[in-house]
């Protein structure tokens, strides 16, 4: 040790040094760590893991992931094929909506469900190395996207058998699934960081999902829906649904995706002023979640 | 990597705060039922104003007990928690190993769990692969790098991790005890390995409450206490501040503060009397009473006399066809003595029949002692056992300058001293104390039965302080203290079993009992003195 720095040792209690006085100062722990490369490589490396890890142990693997949205498809649609036509409003190549509709809606609930218990999953990892927080709920919503995109090829295969036409307007649909990995991300911040602290978010959010997969214009069009007249004020129910993000964005990919025939979500909503709506409510999310998980970052390995 | 001015590591005036709360709200049920009522939290100071700095290449070593807030502030210099005051500086690459396979996932083969754990340590996926093969090489894991490591044995397991956690090439390295996995051949292949990347130019700095390691390994330590550093320097010293800490009277207080609450909140009456009545014995002893708590209460040290049976702790033969109370005279005389079973027996080294003899007052049984009954508890082995002419009122150790310590220093002369009373007409006692160390064997023994010169004859009420001056060759270890006065003839005037205990400070070098000094002369050729002549 040179003579400079002994002295320095020896005054250090009494002194008080600017904050980078001997180099990297380590910040402790935060949502996203001190590299957004090092961040990247563990989000991927964990959605990797946990992606390959679902379908190890089984002996059909893939295929389930494909096969499980065409059950729950198959149940759907038969039970509602006992009703009349009311449900899908006319719209063509009905089926592939709802199937569609299934696919979106195991994409949010997978990311959203699997969010919320993740921190604690991964005790070990926030616990035990220097990790950025948020790769741990992240690493689960891009494991949902990737599930997501196995089940988007029976989507694709079954449009176009029942006679869907390859059209431009596919390419907005990376953007619409990155809108709502955008939503499910900011859902899943909130989520995650809420458990580590109120371990009845999980029950709550399993009803929450539930009532989003009947509140959402999954297995009906949103043009069936009537108007409702509440304490005397005329709603329209398709208004309200179309204010959260999850339906605008589904309704966008009906539309862009399978037919133009059904109505696009400025349509849905009643108008292009009204989608400020669905956009205000998922950038309010996103920023929330981002700002709350940013702020309990620090402290989520002390309190797990 | 290093900016050459900036030390690797600079911690300056660290504090830390854990804030526990007492009832734990975790539902929003909860919440919402008492919104206004704030959580009430303890504070847990972890780190209290922690400062040092760690030079370039050094094997830095941070030790303390446990709860001293060592793994804290590992885990503040990873960057795992964060700190409430000062700061925490690390220049260079820098990789934590606090748990070995962190990230390691049962259902994958080692092949992915080596890239997983490697992406964890910070390299990057392309890194870890190129490192693979070295890695699997390394673990000698080729034929099982498929196998899913939810299949291997814990070996393999610890094998894998460390190949890992070396193939990492930090510039500073944080290792929290997880050597104290594998067996002892693991642990020296650990620390080679530990050795070659510091020859390589890496920083390590090494959290352990292995003090033979850090005396081992590193260069210099430092050693917490509740969160505050103690000593920074040269591992001997911070070795031995170490142990004198791990049973100063400090710790010992705490202990004894510990044992209080538990005894007050729902310890058993028995148990709680025997407290107290160790507590009384320790107050009679003229030491501080949580001493013998505290030797009671710290258990890994030595066998608890609580645990003998009774025969055994009051000084019984073992040949049943002497009662307890049986009449039967027993000639106490020493050659008779020495063919006595042995009595409250606990190690294996006490076979000397000579050494026996020496120890005379300490086995033999008495004739009449009216409190020899079979009634006594267990837990009275600290307590009087003789007929009450002489009552042993306290003994306490000391340093060369006389004063009265509870740690001895290696190699240092040391005496033990214990003031008796006489309460009747005493002719020519014996007086005896002997040690024994943790394991219960009996290390040292001494008595005046063969010094014509510290024998004497006292008068009722008379006061009589013996002290046994020896140079403390024992080795480190905790040792207790047992006295006795016994009569002329043999019989117990009193006696006091481990009544109290001492430690003997510094590490060990040898698996030995005892460090006698010694010279160790090495001769080329054959040795001198064995001439043919000799031999014949």
């Amino acid at each position: 040790m040179s003579a400079p720095m002994a002295a320095q040792e020896a005054h250090r209690s009494t002194t008080t040094h600017p904050s980078d006085a001997y180099g990297h100062r380590i910040k402790g722990p935060s949502a996203l760590g001190s590299s957004p490369r090092r961040m990247w490589h563990l989000t991927w490396s964990l959605a990797r893991t946990e992606f390959k890890l679902a379908y190890f142990g089984s002996v059909l693997g893939y295929l389930w992931q494909l096969m499980r949205p065409l059950m729950l498809f198959g149940v759907i649609y038969g039970v509602i094929s006992a009703f009349d036509k009311k449900l899908s409003a006319g719209a063509p190549l009905f089926p592939v909506a709802i199937l569609l509709g299934i696919v979106m809606y195991n994409l949010f609930s997978e990311g959203t469900a699997g969010a919320v218990s993740c921190l604690l999953n991964r005790e070990n990892l926030v616990r035990k190395i220097e990790f950025p927080r948020l790769a741990v709920p992240l690493a689960t919503v891009i494991t949902s996207l990737m599930n997501y995109s196995l089940n988007m090829i029976p989507v694709v295969v079954f449009l176009l058998a029942a006679g869907g036409a390859i059209r431009w307007t596919w390419i907005e649909v990376p953007a619409l699934v990155l809108l709502l990995t955008a939503f499910i991300t900011g859902l899943a911040a909130v989520l995650s960081v809420s458990y580590v602290r109120y371990r009845d978010v999980r029950p709550i959010w399993e009803v929450v999902l539930q009532m989003m997969f009947y509140g959402s214009p999954i297995f009906y069009s949103i043009s069936s829906l009537k108007h409702l007249t509440l304490l005397g004020v005329r709603v329209n129910i398709a208004h309200v649904m179309m204010a959260n993000p999850f339906s605008a964005i589904l309704e966008q990919m009906r539309h862009v995706l399978i037919s133009p025939r059904y109505p696009n979500a400025a349509q849905a909503i009643g108008g292009p002023a009204m989608l400020m709506i669905p956009v205000g409510i998922g950038l309010a999310v996103i920023v929330f979640g981002f700002l709350l998980f940013d702020r309990e970052a620090p402290r989520v390995a002390e309190q797990l | 990597m290093s900016d050459p001015p900036f030390p690797p590591i600079v911690v300056d005036d660290v504090h830390k705060r854990f804030e526990i709360p007492r009832e734990k709200v975790s539902t929003l049920k909860e919440r919402a039922l008492h919104p206004f009522k704030r959580v009430q939290t303890d504070a847990l100071h972890a780190l209290r104003g922690v400062s040092f700095q760690v030079r370039p290449g050094e094997f830095f070593g941070i030790v303390g007990r446990n709860g001293s807030g060592k793994s804290t502030l590992l885990k503040c210099l990873a960057g795992i928690y964060g700190v409430d005051r000062g700061g925490i500086y690390v220049n260079g690459r820098m990789s934590t190993f606090i748990e070995l396979g962190v990230g390691f996932n049962p259902d994958l083969p080692a092949r992915d769990n080596a890239l997983l754990n490697g992406t964890m340590l910070g390299l990057s996926p392309r890194e870890a692969r190129a490192r693979l093969d070295s890695v699997i090489e390394f673990a000698e894991l080729h034929d099982f790098v498929d196998l899913k490591i939810k299949n291997y044995s814990s070996g393999m397991l610890v094998r894998l991790a460390f190949a890992v956690m070396i193939h990492v090439d930090a510039d500073i390295l944080l290792i929290d005890e997880v050597l104290a996995v594998g067996d002892a051949a693991f642990q020296q292949k650990c620390f080679d390995e530990f050795e070659r990347i510091r020859a390589g130019g890496a920083t390590v700095l090494f959290v352990t409450h292995d003090m033979s390691a850090v005396r081992r390994f590193c260069d210099r330590a430092l050693l917490l206490e509740r969160g505050r550093p103690v000593q920074l320097g040269d591992p001997e010293s911070v070795g031995n501040r170490y142990l004198e800490l791990n049973f100063s009277d400090q710790a010992r207080l705490e202990e004894a503060e510990a044992a209080e609450r538990e005894s007050g909140a729902g310890g058993t009456p028995a148990l709680g009397a025997a407290r107290r009545r160790r507590l009384g014995a320790g107050r009679l002893s003229g030491s501080d009473a949580e001493t013998l708590v505290s030797s009671a209460s710290i258990g890994p040290l030595g066998p608890e006399p609580v645990e003998r049976s009774v025969p055994e702790a009051i000084g019984l033969p073992e040949t049943g066809s002497i009662g307890p109370l049986g009449p039967e005279p027993v000639e106490p005389s020493v050659p008779e003595a020495i063919g006595l079973p042995e009595t409250g027996s606990i190690g294996p080294h006490r076979s000397d029949s000579i050494a026996q003899a020496r120890s005379l007052p300490m086995h033999l049984p008495h004739r009449d002692s009216p409190r020899r009954s079979i009634s006594a508890p267990a837990g009275a082995a600290n307590a009087h056992q003789g007929d009450e002419a002489a009552e042993i009122l306290s003994a306490w150790f000391e340093d060369e300058q006389g004063e009265a310590v509870d740690v001895l220093r290696p190699r240092s002369t040391c005496s033990v001293a214990v003031q008796v009373r006489c309460q009747r007409d005493l002719h020519m006692p014996i007086f005896a104390v002997s040690l024994e160390n943790g394991h219960g064997d009996r290390v040292f023994t001494a008595t005046n039965v063969e010094s014509d010169s510290a024998r004497d004859s006292f008068a009722a009420g008379e006061l009589v302080t013996f002290r046994v001056c020896f140079t403390n060759v024992l080795a480190p270890d905790r040792y207790h203290l047992t006295v006795s006065v016994a009569s002329e003839e043999g019989a117990w005037h009193d006696r006091r079993e481990r009544m109290i205990s001492v430690v003997v400070a510094g590490t060990r070098s040898s698996d030995a009992l005892v460090e006698l000094p010694y010279e160790f002369v090495l001769q080329r050729g054959s040795p001198q003195p064995a001439l043919p002549t000799e031999r014949r």
